[in-house]
């Protein structure tokens, strides 16, 4: 967990706008505004702007969102300095992701009106992944999540390949920029928009990421490692953003 | 055929008219005269919500709701009624309290955003039991296009463009339409108004006749207040009409929005409610613990909603006033 919210954090550059969900994501927000990117600006869904997080939040709308913020506003505010292009990136998750950054949080199986598994659905994520330059994502790896076919569309990463977004109407330019996992880091490739491993963490190999991916990954070259967490990456994640290790607890 | 094959029709089911007319000729009639509203939340519940009424709810799902008002819904026994879950997340959980609880069928459609979870904390055993039992419509939106809804209820204008749902199966299970911008010829997905036939909104102050302040993040209630057809508002204290004229930039609703003005110190308890108190994390736990055995959750009802007389009883089910204390304290990092 540690690994994966330090290599997310480095990915964020100084400067950047970006909005962010609860949990691992935040952490990896919080820690790259406290080491390489100072003057990021986290921002929330519910309306929250330029916090001071004392504490990680707990919902993307409590008050730890704007706990000493620079702005307290609506969503509608938020979501629109998306749509404006103001904002880089977005953290997102998801129950499966397929090989195009396609996210589904709605549901598994069965009709639409009568799910096998009901999940949340969209929140802000169809709007987010929809309206931020790049989207991030940051989830456990393994075949359940990694998936062939997403069983729903909550949020498009590139559909069904180059200019899918595009077509559909979506602002040009957008779409999955990275995802971060507890084993590697993956980007898309330029030309097929295909899901790529870019670096391995440590003691980890590219079988083992491709064995826990239910369809085939490809390899940039060279293939990287990445960079482990260095001491003042993990003091600052363990002492200022996490001491309560509700994030970096989990397994 | 690909999920997102077919990406110039939605087909989920518009459950209110986005007709702007209409809602003039409601808004016309509706008694707008500065007079006292204030009232317990049973007489609110018995007089503005109806059965099979649409509801809105504000906030953020576990910030600033407006529990006392909702609790009283699900007592009440009313029944069909539609939502807009617009991360909907513990006000969905006690609402659907009325599902699958033998009391009839509280819940019967939802223009879904965001239900069924509790962000960070899980999902919620007993509304996924009640979602995957096929007995309430859903219709999927995002917590954005959600807002547009009743942002263009509020201007009183039929529709909304925006760029999100674009390509997704979102869209596909929405009822968004596909149009383009007679502009620049770009592709939009035109976002229907929803007037809610009621709201609930918890506030920090109001005055008797309705103008209300909100502090700390709006959500989207600025524009749910202005789309409710009628308007319950609960507050964590009345305040004079004099305080409210000695800084009208403070009012965030006026009262021509307001139906019922209900005095509930506490009121989004267990949510958060900023500058006031912190989420009762160990209430919301105990919660969704008691959902995933429908006995325990059934016992745990009745103790909590269905057998107490009003939400003070609640209150005290739940640690009272040194909880409240300890939750005051946590909110203000003291």
């Amino acid at each position: 967990m540690e690994m994966m919210i330090c290599a997310a954090s480095r990915l964020i550059d100084d400067g950047a706008m970006v909005v962010v969900g609860t949990g691992a994501p935040c952490a990896a927000s919080m820690l790259a505004q406290k080491t390489s990117a100072p003057n990021s600006t986290l921002m929330f869904e519910a309306g929250g702007i330029g916090p001071l997080l004392p504490k990680m939040p707990i919902s993307v709308g409590d008050s730890r969102t704007f706990y000493q913020g620079l702005m307290a506003t609506s969503m509608g505010d938020v979501m629109e300095t998306c749509q404006r292009g103001l904002v880089d990136y977005t953290f997102l998750g998801g129950a499966q992701i397929d090989m195009f950054g396609n996210l589904n949080s709605t549901r598994i199986g069965g009709d639409h009106q009568q799910p096998k598994v009901r999940l949340p659905g969209s929140g802000g994520a169809n709007d987010l992944g929809s309206l931020c330059w790049r989207i991030l994502v940051i989830t456990p790896h393994d075949r359940r999540r990694f998936t062939e076919r997403v069983d729903f569309i909550t949020t498009p990463g590139f559909l069904d390949g180059p200019g899918a977004r595009e077509k559909a109407g979506l602002p040009p330019g957008t779409g999955p920029y990275k995802v971060i996992t507890n084993l590697a880091v993956m980007g898309f490739d330029e030309e097929s928009k295909r899901m790529q491993v870019e670096s391995l963490h440590s003691n980890v190999t590219l079988d083992e990421v491709q064995d826990n991916t239910g369809f085939e990954l490809l390899v940039k070259e060279p293939l990287e490692l990445t960079p482990t967490p260095n001491d003042e990456q993990l003091r600052v994640l363990r002492e200022e953003v996490d001491p309560q290790r509700y994030i970096i607890g989990r397994s | 055929m690909t999920p997102h094959e077919d990406q110039q029709h939605s087909e989920g089911e518009l459950f209110t008219s986005p007709d702007c007319d209409a809602a003039r000729e409601y808004f016309r009639a509706k008694p707008k005269g500065m007079v006292d509203k204030v009232m317990s939340v049973t007489d609110a519940v018995s007089r503005f919500v109806g059965d099979g009424d649409y509801l809105a709810s504000g906030g953020f799902g576990g910030d600033r709701i407006a529990t006392a008002v909702l609790h009283e819904i699900v007592r009440q026994k009313k029944q069909n009624l539609g939502l807009a879950g617009h991360t909907a997340t513990h006000d969905f959980q006690i609402l659907c309290a009325g599902n699958q609880t033998g009391r009839g069928q509280l819940l019967d459609r939802v223009d879904s955003a965001y239900i069924v979870g509790l962000e960070a904390r899980g999902l919620s055993p007993h509304a996924r039991r009640v979602m995957q039992s096929g007995t309430v419509s859903v219709c999927e939106w995002s917590n954005y296009t959600l807002a547009l809804r009743f942002q263009a209820a509020a201007m009183g204008v039929p529709f909304l463009p925006a760029r999100s749902l674009a390509g997704s199966d979102t869209f596909r299970h929405s009822a968004a339409k596909r149009i383009e911008c007679p502009f620049t010829g770009e592709s939009l997905i035109a976002i229907p108004a929803l007037w809610p036939d009621v709201a609930v909104i918890h506030v920090h102050e109001s005055d008797r006749y309705g103008n209300c302040r909100i502090r700390g993040t709006s959500v989207s209630d600025w524009h749910v207040a202005r789309a409710a057809k009628k308007l319950i508002i609960s507050c964590e204290r009345l305040i004079e009409n004099e305080e409210v004229r000695r800084d009208p930039t403070s009012t965030t609703i006026p009262f021509y929005c307001v139906d019922a003005v209900c005095e509930v110190p506490s009121g989004s308890y267990p949510g958060n409610m900023p500058y006031e108190y912190f989420s009762d994390e160990d209430h919301l736990r105990e919660w969704l613990t008691a959902e995933s055995d429908t006995d325990t959750h059934r016992e745990f009802l009745n103790r909590m909603l269905f057998g107490v007389r009003e939400f003070s009883e609640y209150l005290e089910q739940c640690g009272g006033a040194v909880r409240l204390e300890e939750l005051r304290n946590e909110e203000l990092m003291v």
